[in-house]
């Protein structure tokens, strides 16, 4: 099959408490080389994920959150963010990290990554998608 | 175009069927499997998250999962289709493609 | 069809091996393709041919092994999932100088490339978790 797929990330659980967000984002950076169209959702406490000022160095594990960071030069372009989520939470767009990706077409310039969405409009991405891989 | 969504988690616990059903598309479908069935059940607290949604989603059980959880089919929220494990895969057949919401 | 599945928990615990085992047998049955089962975060644990349960309880790994040998299905266990739990085939004893192997028969262990082109290949991706 050589088209393209529409591939979304599904990612509905808070990072750290278990190891899913970060085994998730392992398969998107590995999912990243397969050229596929793909979109990262966070929903629910996986809005958590994207939180800036991680520091893991009390608990002795590995802290993962900089990787978030990487994702423009895997040329993930498509953060999607759920407004509900982050307010239910307490958070805004400036508790999470910044994260972009750099357009080649225009100089390289950097633009935001991420995109705050309503739960109607995330139904609509979601739709839209070919392969859900839910973590 | 439409997408089959599956739900395992009891609403009577987990926010799960409540986030799957605001982001359901109209026409979509919404199959609840291993513990996911307790949110069926008619008359329970949660029962609206089904009801209030029915007239733009449709909605199944999967059928293995509530007789092991001893629920009989006519506890169940009218209008829930129940359904086997052969169900289940031409759920995912007639719809084209499935999220799982863990 | 072809159907490929990924199942994120380990048998025993958590219901979602033993739903994927019955989807793939009714995909099965209805003459459905399994392009292939990827085992995934403490997914990996349904690969291991160390379990003993109690004769009465299903033996999940054995029903797996049982499965593949008779649908030429392809199990894959992800490799950094499975250096991370102890899932083992005879060459990551020898890379990683362990002093065995547990890997049951009918599984591999591969990149999580694999996860991706089975999701490209197969016209419906469905994942079982907790």
């Amino acid at each position: 099959m050589s088209d393209v797929k529409k591939f979304c990330y599904l990612n509905r659980k808070a990072p750290y408490g278990t190891v899913y967000a970060w085994e998730s984002l392992e398969v998107v950076l590995i999912g990243a080389a397969f050229d596929q169209d793909c979109s990262l959702v966070f929903a629910d406490d996986g809005v958590y994920q994207l939180m800036k000022g991680s520091d893991t160095t009390g608990l002795g594990i590995k802290n993962f959150s900089p990787t978030y960071s990487a994702l423009g030069d895997y040329d993930i372009k498509k953060i999607y963010v759920e407004k509900e989520s982050l307010e239910e939470r307490g958070l805004s767009l400036d508790d999470l990290q910044h994260l972009v990706w750099e357009d080649e077409d225009e100089d390289y310039a950097e633009k935001d990554s991420i995109m705050v969405v309503t739960k109607d409009e995330l139904a609509q991405i979601l739709e839209e998608q070919d392969v859900v891989l839910s973590f | 175009m439409s997408m089959l969504h599956t739900v395992n988690k009891s609403a009577y616990e987990r926010g799960t069927l409540e986030s799957c059903v605001s982001k359901a598309a109209k026409g979509s479908s919404v199959l609840l499997i291993e513990d996911g069935v307790y949110s069926a059940v008619k008359g329970g607290t949660k029962a609206g998250v089904i009801e209030k949604a029915m007239g733009d989603v449709s909605f199944y059980v999967l059928g293995p999962d509530i007789k092991a959880r001893g629920l009989d089919e006519g506890k169940l929220i009218d209008g829930i289709k129940v359904v086997d494990y052969s169900g289940f895969v031409e759920l995912t057949v007639n719809n084209d493609k499935v999220a799982s919401w863990l | 069809m072809k159907f490929a599945i990924q199942v994120n928990e380990g048998p025993y615990t958590h219901e979602a091996s033993v739903s994927a085992l019955n989807f793939v047998k009714a995909a099965l049955e209805a003459g459905h393709e399994i392009f292939r089962v990827f085992f995934y975060h403490d997914g990996v644990n349904n690969g291991t041919r160390y379990t003993s349960p109690p004769q009465d309880d299903i033996n999940i790994a054995n029903t797996w092994s049982a499965l593949a040998k008779e649908h030429n299905m392809d199990l894959v266990v992800c490799v950094a999932a499975a250096q991370r739990r102890g899932i083992v085939d005879q060459g990551e004893q020898e890379r990683n100088g362990k002093d065995g192997n547990n890997i049951a028969d009918g599984f591999r262990i591969s990149g999580l490339g694999q996860l991706i082109e089975a999701g490209i290949e197969a016209d419906r991706t469905v994942v079982f978790g907790d």
